[in-house]
Formats: structure tokens, sequence, C-alpha cells
């Protein structure tokens, strides 16, 4: 007996997504998912816009990695909330994971929840976290053929931070490359050169993420 | 490797569609893969074979079908192909494209006595 049955695969952790989605509207929270591949700099980039917003943006981190600690232990010294997950395998977060770690958070006294996801270029695209955007960062020693080897994170993401340019001299890559190819993939993408080394270019990631807190926490309270 | 991830949700859904229809076997499941998605066939085929061996759905055949990616513009209204990844209308050049097809996962179709 042949059944017909139109279902998306993924439904499962799409609907606990929503639901995790809802819960960060009520609040008024704003949520992003950061995703690289390994060692691209994402703890680092946090550790930046935790001190550069310190003063506007009241910021908590959930840290996705298979094992260890590491990361939250960086993030916690910089006293803010901060909760570790490790999946103990999985290569990325899915939507259940995340609502675990809400009772560990007060959603009241946050205006920003990042989600830092397992390094991986691939997986992580395809889960749906309850986020509002995706945000991911290439660092150029990564070479400038990742966007046409994974373009589905690339098409997923919102914004591009592309880290490490003081390394630039010192490797075989061209950042126009990785930005016209970025672009074409996702024409609407935004996109950051920054050195989280140096500090270079960070400011004008700061100023983006602030207005963009600001106006959508403003849009949530308008609803 | 989300492939094993992907196969477990597979499972589960098959196993609340089989209980559904009374289905005691399951001899196939046809299924669409979008182009855009990040899942290895051959990789997802080990995964299911894996997991459902000693179950209900053991030996059943997994059929899976590459669907290409598709964009409408929202300029011009054309529908094309998008080849390459490259989201930018042939006609007009414009960058404004829904995605119509090739991006999701989706069971469309299974076999069972």
């Amino acid at each position: 007996m042949k059944i017909s049955v139109v279902k998306n695969i993924l439904e499962a952790n799409d609907r606990i997504a929503q639901e995790n989605r809802a819960i960060f509207d009520e609040k008024g929270l704003v949520v992003f998912n950061l995703m690289s591949s390994p060692g691209a700099g994402k703890t680092s980039l946090l550790e930046k816009t935790i001190d550069g917003l310190k003063d506007h943006i009241r910021m908590g981190v959930i840290e996705g990695d298979i094992q260890s600690s590491h990361d939250a232990e960086r993030i916690a010294q910089k006293g803010i909330p901060v909760v570790q997950i490790n999946t103990g395998g999985a290569c990325h977060l899915d939507g259940n994971m995340i609502r675990d770690t809400f009772k560990d958070f007060d959603f009241d006294d946050l205006d920003l929840l990042v989600v830092e996801n397992v390094g991986n270029l691939v997986c992580p695209a395809e889960f749906q976290v309850g986020e509002d955007f995706k945000v991911m960062i290439l660092s150029v020693t990564e070479g400038a053929d990742k966007p046409s080897k994974y373009p589905l994170m690339f098409h997923e993401s919102k914004v591009l931070l592309i880290n490490k340019t003081d390394l630039l001299p010192y490797v075989d890559c061209d950042i126009e490359v990785i930005k016209k190819e970025a672009l074409r993939i996702n024409p609407r993408m935004t996109l950051f050169e920054i050195s989280c080394k140096t500090g270079e270019g960070l400011d004008a990631w700061y100023s983006w993420l602030k207005e963009t807190v600001e106006n959508r926490r403003a849009d949530l309270k308008g609803k | 490797m989300h492939e094993m991830s992907i196969a477990q949700s597979l499972i589960d859904i098959l196993k609340e569609e089989m209980a559904k229809h009374g289905a005691g076997t399951l001899r196939s499941v046809r299924l669409h893969i979008g182009q855009l998605s990040a899942i290895v066939p051959d990789s997802l085929s080990f995964c299911f074979e894996v997991m459902t061996s000693d179950t209900e759905m053991e030996g059943a055949k997994l059929i899976i079908e590459t669907i290409p990616l598709k964009g409408t513009c929202r300029e011009c209204r054309l529908t094309f192909e998008i080849k390459d990844y490259t989201f930018e209308c042939p006609e007009c050049n414009s960058t404004e494209i829904d995605t119509i097809a090739g991006q999701n996962l989706s069971i469309v179709e299974m076999e069972v006595e």
C-alpha cells in the first residue's frame, strides 16, 4: 500500500524553534545564532562585542560545544550570564537544547541573547533554534572558496563577518572574492571586515548590532 | 554528520504514520531533498539503515530525489532554475528572489504493508 505523506522532516525541530521564538518575542529579547567553522573567532568576537556594547545592551550567551566548557569560562569572565551546552558528539545545536537552558536565564534582565553554535560550516545552518537572525564568521585563513563550497550557511545568514583581516598580507586569500561570492549566494547579506586581534572594523559591527537590537526591541514592544 | 539527526526525525515521523495506518512493515520511503540543503544522500541512507536494523523498518528502501533550486523574481515575476547558487534573475538581473523549491527536506510517499 502506498501512502502519500507530504511532511517536512525537520518539522519537530521547527516547531520547538517557533515555540522558543514566541517566548523570546514575548520577553522582548533579540536572539541571534552565531555560526562558523571551528577557530574562525566566534568566542573572540563575543568577548569584543560584550566589551564594546556593555553600556548599551544587556547580553547573555549560550555556548554550544561538543565537549568542554572553555568558551563559557571565557564569556563568564566578562561578567554576563552564560550557559554551556555540551552536545556530546552532535555537530549542531537544535531547538530542544536551547529550550533546556531557559531555566538558567532571567530573560527580563536581557536585551540580546547570542547562541554560539558548534563550530561547523555545514550542519548548524539546517537547524533553527528560535533565532531572529543568523550571523556567520569566515576568517580569511579559511580561503575565498568557502561561500561556493558551503552555500547554505551563506544563504541563510543575515550578516557575514570576515575576520582576521590582519592576516591578509600573509595568506593567499582575496577578500574581494569572498565578498563577491557571498553576495552572489545571498545578495541581501550585510558584510563587515573585522580583526578581533587588532579591533579594526569592529566599531561598524557594534553600531549595526546596537541599532538592530534597538529597532527589533521597539518592534516587539509595539506588538 | 547531521544526517544522524535527520534520520532520527525521519524515523519518528515514519513510526507515527505507520501506526496511523496500522502498517507492520515498511517497504520504501520517497524523500525530496532540496539542492540547497546540506544533506549527503549516501550518508543519510547509511544512518537510516543502521538505525532501523531490527525494527519494523529494517530493509526499507530510501528513494532520494534531489530537487533543483528554483526561484521567482519579485521584479519581473520570472520563475527560473537557480544555477550555481546565483540568486539573481537571468532576465532583469534583480536580486530580489524568492526561493520556491530546492530548500526543503520532505517525505513525500511511503510504501507499507
